[in-house]
């Protein structure tokens, strides 16, 4: 029904909307390679020298590796609970059970910064010291959901009686999960996990208020920015970063083309908003 | 040895709120004891002071730290959330302006390769770092940088917009553009072709049909999409912090000032209601507006 003109406009929006997003991410791009040490455009002359210096620094080469950590503990621990969280809500009909969906969503629904300033006086509170264990509470926090969402839709679109058919064939329990129900969730699982690992790896307004005087990556790239220091060494950090969360996110999208990220994505938005909702009515 | 599994499997088989139990204590456990106890603790410590000699925090209930947050002879605070508030509904409207026709283009028009395409291309955007895109805008900003390149090449004067209200404006925008698409798009492929085409053929134009079908349908969607641009906004700190400049504090910074520098968690803890408070409001409203039907 639209008219050609109309079709045509709306290429062209789609094209720019495309290139505001993309634009920016690009810059971070060329500016990584930079030859001068000042930020300005164009850019004198190309490099490969920043990534050198950046890998070689001993402030980055720490917090990249206490990142990797926390995100690698992270991730175990938001497997573990968001599966069974997901079995618990797919398996069972039971009272309460909407709110349990609500309690996992409750830290991704809240702004970080409610949930960082919960965590830390809840941390002075119980004399507990800020500690890269510290880190990863605050961040298994809001990581447990993105594990349980994938790992519950595909659930959803698996029929039980593929497990009433193994055990009527006599396997056991173990037997049941290692060939029925291990194969059909593999990749949701992997999916889950490095989209928590991402989301770990990247974030940073929660880490604030649970990291004390720890540094992980994207502080130490907030430190820089604040204090206007090191801006080429951030510069390469920074791409490298772009890179290090796409390529998961991306490999997560492949495994689960039937569900997808991009559903999963939405399907945690839409899970979100309609837990607010149960707060607030 | 299979034996015993198999004894123990029919445990579980048999029993199975034994299983759905062992399952659900330690994800729910944890959460309640860490998440929902700080919280809670949180909010109740809105209503105590700190001591301003020792710093101790005093439980002694009062409504003081409301008091101050909500003051009208000094406004500090209400000109904040003010401003937070402001803002926010500045990226909404944005970028629901900036989505509609690029989910409308890929619901309805383009064809199932080009609309995977967007869509990665529109998503990948959001999960690279968060903080790393603000930090571009700061370089696109910048006095020598790409905008003033840009504006200096086809004879137009230098804009200094690099640490103001319009440089939040313009970063809170992009970094929650995808989250306005998504829904958006949602809305309008769930819009049946044969509901335009009965409208085309009563004799709407399509001026009309846009009108009186298309946004009336996209319009949960659209309100769905606004929970998300306006909450991260409300909720945000390292924006103002990155690319404000002097006197462009949000309700997070103050939040955050409180915690870390010269910590005051009552008073923090007061704040940082009423973003929530905000939110709560929002909500039942979307909800009339049918945005949860949208997602």
């Amino acid at each position: 029904m639209e008219s050609g003109a109309t079709r045509f406009g709306l290429r062209i929006w789609t094209v720019l909307v495309v290139l505001f997003l993309w634009l920016p991410l690009v810059l971070i791009g060329i500016y990584a390679f930079n030859s001068s040490n000042i930020q300005s455009w164009p850019i004198p002359g190309w490099t490969l020298h920043w990534f050198a210096t950046a890998w070689h620094n001993p402030d980055v080469r720490s917090s990249l590796w206490l990142s990797v950590r926390v995100g690698l503990i992270t991730t175990g621990i938001a497997l573990v609970l968001g599966s069974m969280a997901a079995f618990a809500i797919h398996r069972f009909r039971f009272f309460g059970r909407e709110s349990v969906s609500f309690l996992l969503i409750l830290p991704i629904a809240l702004p970080g910064i409610i949930t960082g300033m919960a965590l830390n006086s809840f941390f002075v509170f119980a004399g507990l010291g800020l500690s890269p264990w510290t880190i990863v509470i605050g961040h298994a926090t809001f990581c447990v959901v993105v594990v349980y969402n994938n790992v519950l839709a595909r659930l959803r679109r698996t029929s039980t009686s593929l497990l009433e058919a193994s055990m009527d064939l006599g396997a056991d329990g173990w037997q049941t999960f290692r060939f029925v129900v291990w194969p059909v969730l593999a990749t949701a699982l992997i999916a889950g996990g490095l989209l928590a690992f991402a989301l770990s790896f990247d974030e940073v307004i929660v880490t604030t208020f649970t990291a004390g005087a720890q540094t992980t990556l994207p502080i130490f790239i907030l430190d820089n920015l604040r204090q206007g220091q090191q801006f080429p060494i951030i510069n390469a950090v920074a791409l490298a970063v772009i890179v290090l969360t796409v390529i998961p996110v991306t490999i997560a999208q492949r495994l689960t083309r039937d569900t997808g990220v991009l559903r999963s994505t939405a399907a945690t938005a839409a899970a979100a908003a309609e837990s607010v909702e149960v707060t607030t009515v | 040895m299979r034996r015993a599994r198999l004894r123990f499997s029919a445990v579980f088989w048999r029993r199975p709120w034994f299983k759905g139990l062992a399952l659900l204590t330690p994800p729910v456990a944890a959460f309640l004891l860490i998440y929902v106890g700080a919280l809670t603790v949180l909010f109740i410590s809105a209503f105590w002071s700190v001591d301003s000699f020792t710093g101790k925090l005093e439980h002694i209930w009062n409504i003081e730290n409301f008091r101050i947050v909500f003051s009208t002879t000094d406004p500090t605070y209400l000109r904040i959330a003010g401003r937070t508030i402001g803002i926010a509904a500045a990226v909404t409207l944005t970028d629901a302006v900036l989505a509609f026709p690029l989910a409308y283009y890929m619901a309805r028009i383009a064809r199932p390769r080009t609309r995977t395409l967007v869509f990665v291309l529109v998503l990948l955007p959001l999960w690279s770092s968060y903080l790393v895109r603000i930090y571009a805008w700061r370089l696109i900003l910048s006095n020598d940088g790409v905008l003033n390149w840009a504006l200096g090449g086809v004879g137009l004067p230098h804009l200094n917009i690099g640490y103001t209200n319009w440089a939040m404006w313009i970063v809170f925008s992009y970094v929650w553009l995808p989250f306005m698409v998504l829904p958006v798009y949602a809305a309008l492929e769930r819009i049946p072709d044969n509901y335009l085409e009965a409208s085309g053929d009563l004799g709407a134009s399509g001026f009309r049909t846009f009108r009186s079908i298309i946004v009336p349908l996209a319009l949960p969607g659209i309100v769905a999409g606004s929970i998300f641009t306006f909450s991260l906004t409300l909720g945000d700190y390292v924006t103002p912090l990155l690319v404000g400049g002097a006197g462009s504090s949000f309700i997070g910074n103050v939040v955050y000032e409180n915690i870390g520098v010269n910590a005051n968690v009552p008073f923090a803890a007061a704040f940082a209601t009423v973003p929530v408070i905000i939110m709560a409001v929002y909500l039942v409203i979307a909800r009339r507006l049918g945005a949860f039907e949208a997602l």
